[in-house]
């Protein structure tokens, strides 16, 4: 847990901006989190939210018309928003490694695997052509890539969708980064690939004490990776804490709403889904109010004149609201549905 | 027997849908076929919702697909309300064509940008010849069923967000009161706060219209949710086939099982406990499925005999329909499953074609 480790990110008040033709985008609007060595950190929300763009703005690669506006991101005594181009570039891929969710759209085309992947470690570690071949090779058979010798000279569209995301996966590794980003690592995938890459994900960790974000709008996948998740709606956290505390007991409406409008395998069928009403927010202003209290079901007074703080509730356990739902509000209806 | 009990409004006979592959430019060479669907069976009873579920590729797609006759079968049987379609012409088809209608995964692809909601969802109207006086009345009384404000009518789609498109995509469905309605995914590219406002308004409109549905998702837990009945398909077969309550606490067949182990529950207490059956490998190509049982290549039960060399039949097995061998040796924990090496099939996924020359 991060409480017995020291921090290897430590982000504090990050605000990214968009300026658009239709105006400023407020995108991030002030998160704070920080993740240790060995520690499995999951970023939840819906598309819009700004969970991508926080990835994006810590390895800075945001799109052009994207700044930072303010905050901080120390990662080993650097804060990787005020560094240089090149300095940057010296630990992108090397120090922290991002893997993307759509793993036909990220890998080159008309290069071979092997090419891609011998390219970070001649890239960062000036290894010649051999050494990064027989590295490469190491790196295939580890994330389970059957007869790895002869996939090295093959093309990304030779390669299955779950296939193609475990050579991303080896990319992602070949410099053994300590922090790894996944952002939606298996959306893109069907349930049984799934299994297999998020397997993946959990040994990595734990052999070798990667930290790793992971981002995802899929609860289910979060409950069985994390240890803490953050819930994202636009652009701020709702709500913090351990999976477990979250999920047994939301107190923001927002994650009670999401909890509730995901039909459960394991729950009675035809148990009524209560979906959370309108859609979200628009992100073309600053907000100035609850950005969820159009949509809540637990709105005061007090969520239509400013934003709630972010302030602890438990010990470990943070929520962003006035009005915070019950703790045992959600085992509440779920019993109560299910009878 | 799960279904059957006479009142089947949609009948399907070893439906068999193949896409030739063709080779040679000039040739232009049948060189086999794509076995997207290999003999399904099915009933659909009327008011029921039947769920159908599996991996990309499995052919749940073109089974929706074939139903409407939007793809031609290549063999086998559709009967729809006791009229055999399989082979009805054009003309004949369009009366039943009213009757039956689709809605589409993508609500950002399945609208026509330069046409107003208005005309999209009036537009099966008029090409039925239901254009007349009263339409715009019809067309705001479908918007107010779905939910959607009445001044929608004159905006265009991309005003909408993903879940009132696909509400727009529901009001042209219902236009011409269709008994049967097939939903390819038609919540799979939505936020999951929106999922249950269109799951919800789904099951809402089957009650008020008495529709029928097939349910084709790769979600299982939406589709358990909303189903009354659940196939299982992989590659171009029903596996099982089981009433939607009882397939999550007692699957039958192999695959059910792998495929409800690798669902994430969002409950970290659940997962914790759960033991996951990892499949190994990708889905073999259904251009050359495995012989015999079609499963055999990834099954974690898979047995030295019958498996590998002889095709097993649907069969009725504790009110389930069940496409296994040893399915009852499963259930009573006689095999154990164990980890399979994956198989190494080089571009199984996709024709393998020449990378051009830079």
């Amino acid at each position: 847990m991060s409480a017995t480790r020291t921090p290897l990110l430590t982000v504090d008040d990050l605000h990214v901006r968009f300026g658009t033709s239709r105006g400023l985008v407020y995108a991030v609007n002030g998160i704070s989190f920080d993740i240790a060595p060995g520690e499995t950190l999951g970023i939840v929300g819906e598309s819009g939210c700004g969970k991508s763009v926080t990835s994006l703005a810590l390895l800075g690669i945001l799109a052009r018309n994207g700044r930072v506006t303010a905050g901080t991101a120390m990662f080993g005594g650097r804060d990787l928003l005020k560094l240089k181009d090149d300095e940057l570039r010296s630990i992108r891929g090397r120090e922290i490694a991002m893997i993307f969710q759509d793993p036909m759209t990220s890998l080159n085309p008309v290069l071979t695997v092997g090419k891609q992947l011998r390219e970070p470690l001649e890239a960062h570690f000036g290894m010649d052509k051999g050494q990064a071949d027989r590295r490469a090779l190491e790196l295939l058979e580890q994330v389970g890539i059957p007869g790895a010798k002869q996939r090295l000279r093959d093309y990304p569209h030779q390669f299955s969708g779950g296939m193609r995301q475990r050579v991303m996966i080896a990319i992602a590794l070949a410099c053994e980064p300590k922090l790894l980003i996944a952002d939606e690592p298996t959306t893109a995938l069907d349930v049984t690939i799934q299994a297999q890459i998020l397997e993946l994900l959990r040994t990595l960790v734990a052999d070798r004490d990667t930290a790793l974000m992971l981002i995802t709008h899929d609860l289910g996948v979060v409950a069985g990776m994390c240890e803490r998740v953050n819930v994202m709606y636009a652009g701020m956290f709702m709500e913090t804490g351990t999976a477990t505390a979250l999920f047994a007991q939301p107190r923001h409406p927002y994650t009670l709403g999401l909890l509730q409008s995901v039909p459960r395998l394991d729950s009675g069928r035809r148990q009524k889904l209560m979906p959370i009403p309108g859609s979200p927010r628009n992100m073309l202003s600053d907000p100035s109010e609850c950005p969820f209290a159009p949509r809540c079901r637990y709105e005061v007074e007090q969520s239509r004149q400013q934003v709630p703080p972010l302030e602890e509730i438990e010990a470990g356990h943070q929520v962003r609201c006035f009005n915070p739902v019950p703790a045992d509000e959600w085992q509440r209806q779920r019993l109560g549905g299910a009878a | 027997m799960t279904a059957a009990n006479g009142d089947a409004l949609v009948l399907v006979d070893d439906l068999k849908v193949y896409f030739p592959i063709r080779s040679g430019l000039v040739m232009d060479r049948h060189v086999g076929d794509v076995k997207a669907v290999d003999g399904v069976s099915l009933e659909i009873e009327r008011g029921e919702t039947l769920g159908l579920v599996g991996e990309s590729g499995c052919g749940k797609s073109t089974v929706g697909r074939a139903l409407l006759r939007l793809y031609e079968p290549t063999a086998g049987r559709i009967t729809f309300d006791g009229t055999d379609i399989t082979h009805l012409g054009e003309g004949q088809l369009r009366p039943l064509r009213r009757r039956m209608q689709m809605i589409f995964q993508d609500p950002y692809a399945s609208l026509n940008p330069r046409h107003s909601v208005g005309r999209i969802v009036g537009e099966p109207l008029r090409v039925h010849g239901r254009g007349g006086k009263g339409l715009g009345k019809t067309i705001r009384e479908l918007l107010q069923t779905v939910g959607l404000p009445a001044d929608a009518i004159t905006r265009y789609p991309h005003e909408f967000s993903g879940g009132q498109r696909q509400r727009i995509g529901l009001a042209r469905a219902l236009a011409l009161n269709p008994d049967f309605l097939v939903c390819d995914e038609p919540v799979s590219a939505l936020d999951v706060s929106i999922q249950a406002q269109i799951v919800n308004l789904m099951e809402q409109l089957q009650e008020e219209f008495a529709l029928t549905y097939l349910f084709i998702a790769h979600d299982l837990a939406v589709v358990r949710h909303i189903s009354d009945r659940i196939a299982v398909m992989y590659l171009g077969q029903i596996m099982e086939l089981s009433p939607a309550d009882d397939l999550y606490d007692n699957p039958l067949h192999p695959y059910t099982i792998s495929l409800l182990s690798a669902i994430p529950i969002p409950d970290p207490e659940v997962e914790s406990r759960r033991s996951s059956i990892l499949l190994q490998g990708d889905l073999p190509s259904p251009a050359n499925p495995p012989a015999a049982c079609r499963f055999h290549t990834r099954c974690p039960y898979v047995q030295p005999t019958r498996c590998r060399d002889e095709e097993p039949v649907l069969r009725p097995l504790e009110g389930h329909l069940v496409k296994c061998h040893y399915a009852e040796d499963v259930k009573a924990g006689l095999i154990t499953p164990k980890q399979r090496e994956a198989v190494f099939e080089p571009g199984a996924a996709e024709p393998a074609y020449e990378p051009p020359v830079v």
